[in-house]
């Protein structure tokens, strides 16, 4: 065990170091516009090239990889150009992180408690009222684009309770909206995977033996069933926990919550190059680091699960 | 007691039973026939769901009316803007009447025209991201579970690409080149075959070293024999889900982009587009049909794509059909 989490240690290690290269040597092919303040119309072509070399960007590509890292080692992400002049990129991440990762730990805790309740409702009512309710409800929210359902709630749901419509950090009402509309998509997706998967086990031998043993049917659904189902979805928690980080682009922006969501189109918009470097560097390490805690989650909960065989099958 | 049942069962018997058979040539034939056709089946257990039939002949219709909505008589241009005969002034935010059925925009556009010529925009990426994502993931997916000398690299390859969010590769995208509709599919299609080859790789994976493979292998057939005729045909169900899917999924990826202002431009009108529209005016109580009939428009063709498509991938799928 201990040698195979080495051993994907490392190889999410590579993993990560090829992403960032790439996206590094993508950022290299952004308009040059993104390294200079205001006044870029103003310099004249000497006054650029000085200015771009002095940042260290007309060297060849390698060595301004090899100082890429060696700054990324120390801790130092760079410092923002447009967004928030001459601001290190780290500082503007302080104040921004905590508000999403509050609303998306908020959010993400009400969808697996009703997601999970919700699929287990379905499971047992199989093909009648219950279920297809549900089964509506989630075809819905996966069909239907999140913006259109987001922009609905905000209209009339404020309108119906008297709710402000945007977001106050004063007013702990203004939390319900935000945190609901998050929720949304969570629930239904963890309903269908666990009522899926309840429906599949129940025929299996281990409940038939459950059954017969004169178990309840509550017991058996929490303590047998249920844990199998969490197994794999225990894959998912450390990314989708790790994702709270990046917010929520639709959200934050309806109600105007001050969170990283639209941190990396801003950033793109305005062309500030180090903040959409940092923003994409941080992305792509949740991804992979999500990856590599899920699987070791996963073997954790469930024993019966050696990675060491179907490495390939991932 | 033992005794009397055992007596009893041994009453029951009839000699009957016990005696040879005649070998009966037709009677033979009979078990051994069976109508069985794969599309046939298909159809009949696709047509069992009632909702999924329910919202096939509203998405043909649907399909059908955008087609020929242009030609139909009395309908206005999607891009003309219209004035006001008594002012001279843009006909701007004009009530839904007999004469605008949906209404005009902020600028005085039929929101009616420009909703179905938007539904056009969009079923056409949609299309067109479902179509080349499945090309790409098969032969990408197919090459990746069946010829092992290639497996570790493409392997690399897709977990660096896998790991790059989808977010960002659409928005670097839609950013670096210039927005139109072929760059949007482009940005579309470079996340999204990636889910279908590795379904591809996966289930080719399952099934490539079966007996059945083993023994054409070792007759001599061809790999692209195999391929095209021992393993594709078990996937039919899988990839028409995938492209149905594909559909919803790139119109909500359209709608994604138009929010964060990488869309196509205004100009083009695309349910994207017309929804961010009516964000625009959606405070105003009087104006919020701007919303709402982009919305209604989009979410049935999405719903519709959606229940489909699942509906068709249970009816394709062979172990439905007893």
């Amino acid at each position: 065990m201990l040698k195979y989490t080495l051993k994907r240690l490392f190889q999410s290690l590579v993993t990560l170091f090829i992403v960032l290269t790439v996206v590094f040597l993508l950022m290299r092919l952004m308009p040059e516009e993104g390294y200079f303040g205001e006044g870029y119309e103003k310099l004249d072509v000497a006054q650029r090239e000085a200015i771009l070399t002095s940042m260290g960007l007309r060297d060849p590509l390698a060595i301004q990889l090899k100082n890429f890292y060696a700054s990324l080692l120390k801790g130092d992400l760079g410092t923002s150009i447009i967004y928030r002049p001459k601001v290190p990129v780290a500082e503007i991440l302080k104040t921004k992180i905590p508000y999403s990762i509050r609303f998306g730990l908020a959010a993400m805790i009400i969808s697996l408690v009703l997601g999970i309740s919700l699929g287990i409702s379905m499971a047992r009512s199989k093909n009648r009222f219950w279920d297809k309710l549900g089964t509506g409800y989630i075809v819905f929210i996966n069909a239907v684009p999140a913006a259109v359902y987001y922009l609905f709630i905000q209209l009339y749901v404020t309108d119906i309770f008297n709710l402000k419509i945007l977001y106050h950090p004063k007013i702990p009402s203004s939390w319900i909206l935000p945190v609901a509309s998050m929720s949304l998509g969570g629930i239904a997706s963890y309903a269908m995977w666990i009522r899926r998967y309840m429906v599949d086990e129940l025929n299996k031998d281990y409940v038939k033996l459950a059954k017969a043993k004169g178990l309840k049917n509550k017991s058996i659904m929490v303590k047998h069933v249920l844990r199998n189902a969490f197994v794999p979805m225990a894959q998912y928690l450390p990314s989708s926990l790790l994702y709270t980080i990046s917010g929520s682009i639709y959200i934050e922006s309806l109600y105007s919550i001050p969170g990283m969501g639209g941190l990396l189109v801003d950033a793109i918009q305005r062309q500030d190059n180090p903040l959409v470097q940092a923003l994409v560097l941080i992305y792509s390490s949740i991804g992979i680091i999500g990856l590599f805690l899920g699987d070791i989650l996963m073997v954790t909960l469930d024993p019966r699960i050696t990675l060491e065989k179907k490495e390939g099958a991932r | 007691m033992g005794n009397s049942k055992i007596n009893k069962l041994s009453d029951g018997i009839e000699d009957s039973l016990f005696e040879f058979a005649d070998f009966d040539d037709s009677k033979a034939e009979l078990t051994g026939y069976s109508n069985y056709s794969y599309w046939h089946s298909t159809v009949r257990v696709f047509m069992q769901s009632k909702i999924a039939v329910l919202f096939l002949i509203l998405m043909m219709s649907l399909l059908i009316f955008t087609t020929i909505q242009p030609y139909l008589p009395k309908q206005k241009s999607p891009t003309k803007i219209y004035i006001d005969g008594n002012t001279n002034m843009q006909l701007r935010n004009h009530p839904p009447d007999f004469e605008f059925w949906f209404g005009t925009n902020s600028i005085g556009q039929d929101l009616w025209a420009r909703i179905w010529s938007g539904t056009r925009t969009s079923l056409l990426i949609g299309f067109l991201v479902g179509f080349w994502e499945a090309i790409i993931g098969i032969i990408v997916g197919a090459l990746w579970g069946y010829v092992r000398q290639l497996e570790s690299i493409i392997t690399e390859i897709y977990n660096v690409l896998d790991n790059i969010p989808t977010t960002v590769v659409l928005i670097l995208l839609t950013y670096i080149m210039k927005p139109s509709v072929s760059t949007m599919v482009f940005a579309m299609c470079m996340t999204g075959w990636l889910g279908m080859a590795r379904f591809v790789r996966n289930q080719i994976i399952i099934i490539r070293d079966r007996e059945y493979n083993l023994a054409s292998r070792c007759l001599g057939t061809p790999i692209s024999r195999i391929i095209f005729k021992n393993l594709l045909p078990y996937l039919v169900s899988v990839i028409m889900l995938r492209m149905a899917l594909a559909i919803p999924a790139a119109i909500g990826s359209e709608v994604f982009l138009t929010y964060i202002g990488l869309g196509l431009p205004k100009s083009i009108p695309s349910l994207g587009n017309l929804v961010n529209e009516g964000r625009g005016v959606m405070m105003v109580p009087s104006l919020r049909y701007q919303l709402i009939f982009p919305a209604i428009a989009l979410s049935l063709i999405t719903i519709s794509f959606y229940v489909i498509g699942n509906v068709f991938a249970d009816a394709a799928d062979p172990r439905n059909h007893v």
